[in-house]
């Protein structure tokens, strides 16, 4: 993979290179998918970071909820129609009880729902080849984009610089 | 002065690279000890359960208060970071790891107990509902099947909980790594890249996660108590029994995130992270809980005390003035009168105050799971039934092993991750002057003379300008 990347210690100045690169995405011929910000934490409050904060996470984690009650509900009640047991007097199926493991098989299907609605939409486990520095580590901001046009390399270069960049690196 | 990226990563990531003799004595030290219980569980296999010190009717004495006690123990980490986190707590950042990692340890030794105490522990996965040809379904009605269902519940949201903020420090590792190392790393990390993407999904993630864990982590501890509660024994068939018992399990919790944070500080020198201030906020709610124990220790005494029940107070006697007098007043020693003064005045809650305070609630704790479990079955309703309990060596050399194995598990577990998130902590000093505008807009009458303050922009509006 190839890419060409600016390291900034501002975040504002990251930013300023993320809207130049978006705003000169047709003279440049390079797609919105090729522009890439990676940063060693969370950084809230920027356009370079907020516009991904859009997630179903919530959402699909209630439907993995549903799901786990349903199977608990399903686990409980057939069990005890094909082996009834009789217990204490009892009946043979009982809801107050049952209630107890399809709650916990509710709380159990949210939390897998959500592991996996995270793997899959933050795109994990991903052994390839990714672009990265260990600069982002100590505070920096990568922003670049991968596999850059050879006639936009020059120009995309200086407006990396200009927007503030410590430093520019390529990977051949 | 505040640390930059760069030396937050070097102090967190030092013990991971390098370890003093110090931290290989304690190895050795907690590895002994898990081994002498290897010992006595193979002794006990061989022998048969008969070398414990059960006999009828007291069929559940040293293993279960165990199994109790840990359970309760693992209610400081996940529990406890969960809240912090949804109250966005600032001071939690170099806490919740080291809170989260004490539940997945004390959990998963709290779970291998129960199948210790199986006549043939090989045989533990019968109690997994599965249809066999025996035609042996587990029965939903038990509260031990509950057990079961709770436990794998909150063992696994408590290790997702605890790994899912480990992933982006597992990349820094990597990146900063080499050799075999680099490969561990990689691995952990998932090939985390840290795009705004992967860190808006990560932190929603644990939104949800946090949300999520609280309700199952009070469940735990209620269906444990219920344990006890759903059997007609004196002093056991109690309504308050789910309170009482997760409001214990929180209160033994926190007291073991102090002692363990105070180990950490100190082999780690973490002293620049886990500060007084942490010691002291948690005091203040190991204050609150010691109380509210009190509150429900007596309420249940109260209660039986007052309803002068005949077999129930036979049992109320044979805790307050009989036998089990000595271990029912050092518990309320541990557990009210040391740490009370110890917390509630400032000038003693320091990080010496606090820790002393803990090791004498951990110890106290567990004579109260003993007390609730012990008395009662030797007490039951008629005199022919009662009977007494001495424990044998092998249950008290499992009891230590217990505690090699949390201490075991944690030092290891210290030498592969870093016992503080980085990445939060760098967040929140970045949100530090954000964190101080916001707070200024809470401020009396400054909303309105400077409106300006009244909710910060985005930085990104100021930053389009």
């Amino acid at each position: 993979m190839k890419a060409l990347y600016a390291l900034y210690s501002d975040p504002d100045a990251a930013q300023r290179a993320v809207n130049f690169l978006k705003t000169a995405r047709g003279s440049l011929g390079i797609g919105q998918r090729q522009i890439v910000v990676v940063t060693g934490e969370p950084f809230d409050g920027y356009d370079f970071s907020d516009e991904h904060s859009r997630t179903h996470i919530f959402l699909l984690a209630s439907i993995g909820g549903i799901v786990g009650a349903i199977l608990g509900y399903l686990l409980t009640r057939f069990t005890q129609l094909s082996y009834p047991l009789n217990t204490g007097g009892m009946p043979i199926v009982t809801s107050w009880t049952n209630g107890i493991i399809i709650y916990e098989m509710t709380m159990l299907g949210a939390i897998i729902w959500t592991l996996v609605t995270l793997l899959v939409t933050a795109r994990l486990p991903q052994f390839g080849k990714s672009i990265s520095d260990p600069a982002i580590w100590q505070g920096k901001i990568l922003v670049g984009v991968t596999d850059p046009p050879d006639q936009a390399r020059t120009e995309l270069e200086q407006r990396l610089r200009h927007a503030g960049a410590s430093e520019v690196k390529s990977i051949a | 002065m505040e640390k930059t990226a760069e030396q937050i990563r070097g102090d967190l990531l030092r013990p991971l690279f390098h370890s003093g003799a110090g931290y290989w004595m304690a190895v050795g030290l907690t590895g002994g000890m898990v081994l002498a219980g290897i010992f006595a569980f193979s002794y006990q296999v061989y022998h048969g359960l008969g070398v414990w010190g059960l006999n009828w009717p007291v069929f559940w004495a040293f293993d279960i208060t165990n199994f109790v006690f840990w359970i309760g123990i693992s209610h400081a980490g996940t529990l406890i970071s969960a809240i912090l986190r949804l109250a966005n707590a600032g001071w939690r950042r170099p806490v919740t790891r080291c809170a989260e990692a004490i539940t997945v340890f004390a959990l998963s030794i709290g779970a291998i107990i129960p199948i210790c105490h199986l006549g043939r522990p090989w045989l533990f996965y019968w109690l997994v509902p599965y249809p066999s040809e025996r035609h042996i379904w587990p029965n939903f009605r038990s509260p031990l099947l509950w057990d079961f269902f709770a436990i794998l519940t909150y063992l696994t949201g408590s290790t997702i909980f605890l790994f899912l903020p480990i992933i982006p420090d597992a990349a820094a590792a990597r990146d900063l790594a080499h050799g075999w190392r680099k490969k561990i790393y990689g691995f952990l990390s998932l090939g985390w890249q840290g795009n705004p993407r992967q860190w808006h999904r990560l932190e929603s993630a644990m939104h949800v996660m946090a949300i999520a864990i609280i309700p199952v982590a009070v469940s735990v501890h209620t269906i444990v108590s219920w344990d006890f509660a759903m059997t007609p024994v004196p002093m056991w068939h109690s309504t308050i029994f789910g309170p009482y018992f997760v409001c214990g399990a929180i209160f033994s919790g926190v007291a073991a995130l102090i002692l363990a944070m105070a180990f950490l500080r100190k082999f780690l020198h973490l002293e620049e992270y886990l500060e007084p201030i942490h010691f002291d906020h948690l005091g203040k709610l190991l204050l609150t809980m010691s109380l509210l124990w009190f509150y429900f220790t007596f309420a249940e005494r109260l209660t039986t005390w007052y309803g002068n029940g005949v077999s129930e107070m036979n049992v109320f006697w044979s805790s307050i003035r009989q036998n089990f007098a000595p271990l029912f007043w050092t518990m309320i020693t541990c557990n009210l009168i040391i740490p009370f003064p110890l917390l509630a005045i400032k000038r003693f809650r320091t990080i010496t105050g606090t820790v002393i305070a803990s090791a004498t609630i951990v110890a106290g704790m567990w004579i109260e799971r003993f007390l609730i479990i012990v008395p009662a079955l030797e007490h039951k309703f008629l005199p022919y039934s009662w009977g007494s309990y001495r424990p044998t060596w092998v249950e008290i050399t499992l009891m230590v092993a217990g505690f090699g194995m949390m201490g075991l598990l944690y030092l290891l577990f210290s030498k592969v991750v870093p016992m503080i998130s980085m990445w939060e902590l760098e967040a929140g000093i970045r949100k530090g002057p954000l964190v101080r505008r916001r707070a200024a807009t809470f401020e009396p009458g400054v909303a309105t003379a400077n409106s300006g303050l009244a909710e910060p922009q985005s930085f990104a509006t100021d930053v389009s300008r």
